[in-house]
C-alpha cells in the first residue's frame, strides 16, 4: 500500500470515528431530554442526586435488631434511608447515624413515618442483640439489619455498593471499608435519591421533607 | 588519647542536654480544647476527638495517647475516596508552630478500646497525649452520648 493510499484510508478511518463520536454525542442528546421531559411530571427539585428509575426497588431478606425475618415489603408506607456499616466502626457511622438523627429530628413529627435503615456489612461480630443496642442509641426510628453474609452482600449489590473487611491487626480486631452513601427510598419502594458525605444537612432536610409530605403513588 | 576525647564528647552532650533542658517541651506549647468522646454500648470500641493548638516557634507532633480507662488508644484516619468508608491507623499528626490540628469526626481520630469499667455519657475520661519529644500532657475527655456530633460546648439541641 502506497502512502498516499495509507492517508486517504486514516483519513476516512477518522471521518467514520467523528461521524460515531457525533451519532453517540446526539443519542445522549435526546436520552437526556427524553429523561428531562419523563421527570417533567415530577416538578421537585431535589437537592441530592436524583436516581428514580436508575436504581432498583428497595428488596431483601434480612433479621432485624429484634431477631425477627423481614424483606424489603414490610417497610413500604415508610421512606427508608438506607446505610450500609457495621458497630465495630467508631467514627464514620456513629457519625452518620448521629447526622441523620439530627436530620429528622429538624423534620419533627413528619418523620415518624422515615426509617433508617442501618445495614451490617459485618454480620460475625453484628448479632441482632448488638444491632439493637445500637441503633436505638442513636435513634428510635432507627432498625439494625443483619444475617447470612451472602443476603447482605446480595442487598449491596443490588446498589452497587461494597463492603471488604480488611485485614486482622493480630489482636482479632479488623475493620471493614464500606459505601458511604445513603440511599433513600419512597413510601411504595422505589430508589429515589442518592446522599453523599460531600451533601449538607440541609439538602437531607430539604429533600425528606418533600419526600415525606407525598404520599404512596399506588 | 582517645578516652580523654570521649570524656570531653560526654560532657559535652551533658551540657547541651542540661540547654535544652531549658526549654519548654512540646507539650507545654499545645493547649488542648473540645476533648470528647462518643460512647457506645457494650464494649463497642469509642472515638475521641480533641483540638490541639501548638502557641509554639516549632511545630509538634502527637505520636501516641494512652489511657487508664481503655486498654489500648490509637491514632486512626477515616476517609472517604470513590464513596468508600476507610479507616487507617496513623503513626504521628503533626501541629504547626503557631498553628493547630483537629482531631473531629470524619477525620483524625483516636480509637479507645477495651474499657475497664463501662463509661457513661458524662464522664470524664483522661488520656494522656504523648508529643515527638516524649513529652506528655494529660486531657480530660468529656464522654458524650452515641448520638453527638460534637463536644457540645456551643449550642445544643
Amino acid at each position: 500500500m502506497s502512502y498516499a493510499e495509507e492517508m486517504t484510508r486514516t483519513d476516512s478511518r477518522m471521518k467514520l470515528r467523528r461521524v460515531r463520536s457525533a451519532l453517540v454525542a446526539l443519542t445522549l442528546a435526546v436520552c437526556m431530554t427524553l429523561l428531562t421531559a419523563c421527570h417533567g411530571g415530577d416538578s421537585t427539585e431535589w437537592r441530592l442526586t436524583n436516581v428514580t428509575d436508575h436504581m432498583p426497588d428497595l428488596d431483601f431478606r434480612l433479621v432485624d435488631d429484634q431477631g425477627k425475618a423481614v424483606t424489603g415489603q414490610n417497610y413500604r408506607g415508610k421512606v427508608v434511608l438506607l446505610y450500609f456499616g457495621y458497630t465495630h466502626c467508631p467514627d464514620v457511622c456513629p457519625l452518620t447515624l448521629a447526622q441523620l438523627h439530627a436530620i429528622l429530628q429538624k423534620l419533627g413529627p413528619l418523620a415518624d413515618s422515615a426509617r433508617i435503615l442501618f445495614v451490617s456489612v459485618d454480620p460475625a461480630r453484628d448479632t441482632p442483640d448488638v444491632m439493637h443496642a445500637y441503633v436505638n442509641a442513636f435513634d428510635p426510628r432507627a432498625v439494625g439489619l443483619s444475617g447470612p453474609a451472602r443476603d447482605i452482600e446480595a442487598l449491596s449489590k443490588r446498589y452497587r455498593s461494597a463492603f471488604t473487611r480488611e485485614p486482622d491487626k493480630g489482636d482479632g480486631q479488623y475493620e471493614v471499608s464500606h459505601s458511604s452513601a445513603i440511599y433513600v427510598f419512597d413510601r411504595d419502594g422505589k430508589a429515589r435519591l442518592l446522599a453523599t458525605p460531600a451533601n449538607q444537612q440541609d439538602d437531607l432536610v430539604h429533600d425528606l421533607q418533600q419526600l415525606l409530605s407525598q404520599g404512596t403513588g399506588a | 588519647m582517645s578516652c580523654r576525647f570521649a570524656n570531653t564528647l560526654l560532657l559535652l552532650a551533658a551540657g547541651l542536654l542540661l540547654t535544652t533542658g531549658a526549654y519548654a517541651t512540646e507539650a507545654e506549647h499545645i493547649r488542648a480544647s473540645q476533648a470528647w468522646l462518643r460512647v457506645l454500648p457494650g464494649d463497642l470500641p469509642a472515638g475521641a476527638y480533641v483540638t490541639l493548638e501548638n502557641t509554639g516557634d516549632q511545630p509538634a507532633s502527637l505520636r501516641s495517647a494512652r489511657s487508664t480507662t481503655y486498654a489500648s488508644v490509637m491514632l486512626h484516619k477515616s476517609s472517604d475516596e470513590g464513596g468508600v468508608s476507610r479507616m487507617a491507623m496513623v503513626e504521628t499528626l503533626v501541629i504547626p508552630a503557631h498553628g493547630k490540628a483537629e482531631l473531629a469526626p470524619g477525620g483524625y481520630h483516636l480509637m479507645l478500646t477495651k474499657a475497664a469499667s463501662s463509661v457513661k455519657p458524662g464522664d470524664t475520661v483522661k488520656v494522656t497525649l504523648g508529643f515527638g519529644d516524649g513529652s506528655t500532657l494529660e486531657t480530660d475527655f468529656v464522654a458524650r452520648p452515641a448520638n453527638a456530633t460534637d463536644a457540645g460546648t456551643g449550642h445544643d439541641h
